[in-house]
């Protein structure tokens, strides 16, 4: 028992939970007994200081830092004997593990969860928009639930999902036996239940949830109740896993890529990654930064965001823009190489124009640090900021065209197979198209001087969150459902799965244009009464989109448990990861590949993209039969 | 490498011929248009109030007009796409014809957008100027925003006690422009008027502001649009714009003793700290100083 108490593991980690927080004690009281502050004993003071100490206690306990302190006291690191690598039964899911498709799946389901939550939270909000003068929650409340459901959805889900596909793929697409740092990758995904249960645990303070936005303006965040420190922190655990994962990823592709996978060999989801993975290392630290200083702020009183005594309001702004404009950047562009592998495999062709395709997404990084500021529109930040962000904002839309217009010449006279993930593939296409027009309408100045922070806005982010990079997740875990579980899913619900979430997607998120343009701003608990009639129709069908996806969670557990088993390559794609088994094995390859070939020559005859190094071809060759063999 | 198979044909998937390329553009183009006229029928704003509400209404429609034929060609294509080559019985292991890309088609896709782009981004660019543009004769008036409500000051307009006479509501007479000074006492606000299509936040620390000319009288919402705190969506008053003559009678009915302009007008708001900008050249921020000259000697003709 004891024994089992000592091991690190899930129950060593919440036994050190109280560690951490008697520490907390132990640094606070001291210091304020010893600066005369009184009351000595304060809940605020020590809640801050808890919040740090108690999640690094917790994983501690689960054991994330075992082999490092092993390393550097000087003791003998247990010989890896791949105990920690794998999973046999589910409960390897619930310890450090240092397999990357055990951690991509760790991360796909936990982001899930949250999207669940978060969601939930969507349709607590609608029903209290559902009429005008709502008694569902009270104001605070309800601002509490707007906050929440923002930064669960984007910290929480949508960044973290798509660090999870890829941890399960990305790997086996280059090769690659593992990530570069597995043991990194363990504590990066074990970073994220602390940021989540930080962020939901925000409704349990004093005064209730952090309510100031996922923006978290200050001097709003600076001067609202301590739940707003549960927001400050937990992006700081969500960053910090986020950085760590890009690292990875950084050299995991630089340096670990098979025998002959030259850059212009990689698929374009190994190319989004890289291109995504350099925008989280560049931005995601100013973040951190802004919640750094909002942390000063409340705990010390440094006045960085306080106007009366030097500080600077809008520099907060600049701060957290400088990472959160990339942050769309980092929210789409995996769900974009997800979209290039499902088109060209399920259009049967090579993606059209894949340099550009490449270089576009290298363009998007480079012209995603120059737009923040178009946030700033009207912000009061200097006049003459407008006309290049505006500039530079309409420009980051031509890489863009570039890679939906590729899209479409890709689909150009393929054999289309409509299945559920090219149905999301080809939804995420018209509905990202949408949300990128209503961006490129508020690039202009004038339109956004009117429209900013109304719900048009929330029409836009939502076209390209939801219709974006939603889409783009679920097409991505249909497509490679198949090889993370070995089994395959059900097509029929996942066809419904896809029309009732584009027909209440629409309903919910269109007249959001026009009731913001008429006059509704965002983030309001009661509204005019002229705009009833659209929010309860909008209400309504909100409650549909979220019910729409129960046929996905009940599709998922379903096939996880009992759909047929899935074959090795069940696409018939050419990419590394259809060439090993579903799921693949322990260590991804028996022997490594050689690359000898683009990932994506679908119709060359006798086209192979690798090689395994024993000379055997590999099994099935998708270009093999051609139409024109067919003759 | 692949590439010389590109040349290759499938009989299965010939290219698409010119007539049907012809029909397919007429669909594209008929569905545009009507997806044109639809987004010109929505009655998308409120009553506009403003003439700067008018030039900014009418940038929308032109984006309208640019964008939504980009939105149905996406769809056209990609609707005919799956109709035309969606995946028949007994071609299950067929592939598509190898086409890795078209220089051409590449430079096309990339160079038109770019034209339109540029084109709609100088357009924006002169209307901002427009709408930000100093007029003469502006009316100064003071906006402070706190949680949660609103105050307006008239700089130019004093009480008995040479205090600027200070409403909750905003009363403006039709015709004339406004410069309006924007400031906060505690935290982000959005002085945001609908009618006006324009809104600027209220930061603490520092004076905002922005143009607009009234040009319809009438009763509109101001609205503040940055999140504020629990009361955020209560922070709402009217903006009155009147008559000359209507205003000149609620300047009086607030205490306005028209004698003592000329010799306050010179001081700075009772709210806010600023007396003399700093010269911007941009044209949006810049403003006269409070009750600058041009106004005093207007005010007293009217």
């Amino acid at each position: 028992m004891i024994a089992r108490l000592r091991a690190p593991g899930l129950h060593r980690g919440i036994l050190s939970i109280p560690l951490g927080i008697g520490f907390a004690y132990a640094i606070v009281l001291p210091i304020r007994a010893a600066s005369h502050y009184h009351p000595i004993l304060d809940g605020t003071a020590i809640l801050q200081v808890a919040l740090i100490s108690a999640p690094f206690a917790f994983l501690i306990g689960l054991g994330a830092f075992d082999y490092w302190f092993y390393w550097a006291a000087g003791r003998p690191t247990r010989p890896e004997d791949h105990s920690g690598h794998g999973a046999r039964t589910w409960k390897d899911y619930f310890r450090i593990n240092t397999d990357h498709k055990v951690i991509g799946v760790q991360y796909v389901v936990h982001s899930f969860v949250y999207f669940l939550i978060g969601g939930l939270f969507a349709m607590l909000m609608r029903v209290q928009l559902a009429q005008p003068g709502g008694k569902f929650v009270d104001a605070n409340t309800f601002n509490g639930l707007f906050s929440v459901h923002a930064t669960l959805l984007i910290f929480l889900f949508v960044i973290p999902v798509f660090a999870g596909l890829a941890n399960f793929v990305l790997p086996l697409m280059i090769g690659a036996p593992d990530m570069a740092f597995p043991r990194l990758n363990a504590l990066s995904f074990w970073l994220l239940p602390i940021a989540g249960l930080m962020i939901l645990g925000s409704f349990f303070a004093p005064g209730g949830s952090f309510a100031s936005g996922w923006t978290a303006y200050a001097p709003l965040s600076t001067t609202a109740p301590i739940g707003q420190v549960f927001f400050t922190l937990g992006v700081q655990f969500a960053g910090a896993s986020s950085i760590a994962t890009a690292l990875n990823f950084l050299v995991t592709i630089i340096t670990m890529r098979a025998p002959g996978m030259s850059f212009f060999r990689m698929p374009l989801l190994v190319w989004a990654n890289f291109s995504t993975s350099l925008l989280v290392v560049i931005a995601t630290p100013f973040i951190a930064a802004s919640q750094f200083l909002v942390l000063l702020d409340r705990g010390l009183g440094f006045n960085f965001f306080s106007a009366g005594s030097g500080g600077d309001v809008l520099m907060y702004q600049h701060v957290f823009w400088f990472y959160s404009h990339p942050a769309v950047y980092i929210m789409m562009l995996p769900g974009f190489g997800i979209i290039s592998e499902i088109i060209a495999v399920k259009a049967r062709k090579p993606i059209f124009g894949y340099r550009m395709m490449a270089f576009s997404l290298l363009a998007i990084v480079i012209l995603g640090f120059t737009v923040w500021a178009h946030h700033m529109f009207t912000s009061g930040m200097p006049g003459w900021l407008r006309d290049p962000m505006m500039i530079t904002t309409a420009i980051i839309a031509v890489p863009t065209g570039v890679k939906i217009f590729s899209w479409l010449a890709t689909l150009w006279r393929g054999v289309i197979h409509m299945d559920t993930p090219m149905l999301w593939a080809l939804g995420f296409i018209t509905m990202f198209t949408l949300g990128g027009i209503s961006g490129v309408m508020l690039a202009m100045v004038p339109f956004d001087l009117h429209v900013s922070k109304t719900y048009f806005i929330v029409a836009h982010i939502h076209y390209v969150l939801f219709g974006g990079s939603v889409f783009t997740i679920f097409a991505g875990v249909y497509y490679w459902f198949p090889k993370m579980t070995g089994r395959m899913c059900d097509e029929r619900l996942g066809k419904w799965h896809f029309w009732t979430t584009l027909i209440f997607f629409n309903i919910t998120f269109a007249p959001m244009h026009l009731i913001g343009i008429q006059g509704m701003p965002r983030r309001v608990a009661d509204y005019s009464s002229q705009f009833a009639t659209w929010n309860l129709i909008i209400s309504i069908a909100s409650w549909g989109l979220g019910l729409s996806t129960l046929i996905f969670v009940y599709n998922m557990i379903v096939s996880w448990r009992g759909g047929p088993r899935a074959v090795a390559n069940p696409w018939r794609g050419l990419t590394l990861e259809w060439l090993v088994s579903s799921p693949p094995p322990i260590f991804n390859f028996d022997s490594l590949p050689t690359v000898v070939g683009g990932p994506y020559e679908y119709g060359v005859p006798g086209a192979v993209h690798a090689v395994f190094r024993d000379g055997a071809e590999v099994t099935q060759p998708a270009g093999a039969r051609t139409m024109v063999t067919q003759e | 490498m692949a590439e010389t198979h590109g040349s290759q044909q499938t009989p299965h998937r010939p290219p698409v011929d010119r007539r049907t390329i012809v029909r397919l553009l007429a669909i594209g183009v008929v569905a545009a248009a009507i997806g044109v006229v639809l987004g010109l029928l929505i009655p998308w704003f409120p009553t506009a109030a403003a003439k700067q509400a008018h030039t900014i209404d009418t940038l929308y429609y032109v984006l309208i007009i640019c964008t939504v034929p980009i939105f149905v060609l996406v769809t056209t294509v990609v609707l005919f796409s799956a109709w035309r080559w969606r995946m028949r019985p007994g071609e299950e292991r067929f592939d598509g014809p190898p086409i890795h890309g078209s220089t051409q088609l590449e430079v096309i896709w990339t160079a038109l957008p770019s034209v339109m782009i540029a084109a709609l981004v100088v357009y924006a660019a002169i209307v901002l100027g427009d709408i930000g543009a100093k007029q003469p004769n502006e009316l100064n008036i003071g906006v402070t925003g706190q949680q949660f409500e609103w105050t307006f000051s008239y700089p130019a307009y004093h009480d008995a006690d040479g205090k600027p006479i200070v409403s909750y509501q905003l009363y403006m007479p039709v015709n004339r422009p406004v410069d309006f000074a924007i400031r906060s006492v505690d935290v982000i606000h959005t002085f945001w008027v609908p009618a006006f299509r324009i809104q600027q936040d209220a930061v603490p620390g520092i004076t905002t502001g922005f143009r607009a000319t009234p040009d319809r009288v009438g009763s509109y919402p101001i609205i503040c649009n940055q999140l504020c705190g629990y009361g955020h969506s209560t922070m709402r008053t009217t903006l009155h714009i009147v008559s000359p003559a209507a205003f000149k009678t609620w300047l009086a009915e607030h205490g306005y003793s028209g004698a003592a302009q000329t010799t306050s007008v010179h001081r700075a708001p009772a709210t806010g700290a600023r007396s003399t900008e700093v010269a911007d050249t941009s044209g949006w921020t810049t403003y006269a100083p409070l009750g600058g000259v041009q106004t005093k000697t207007k005010e007293g003709t009217q």
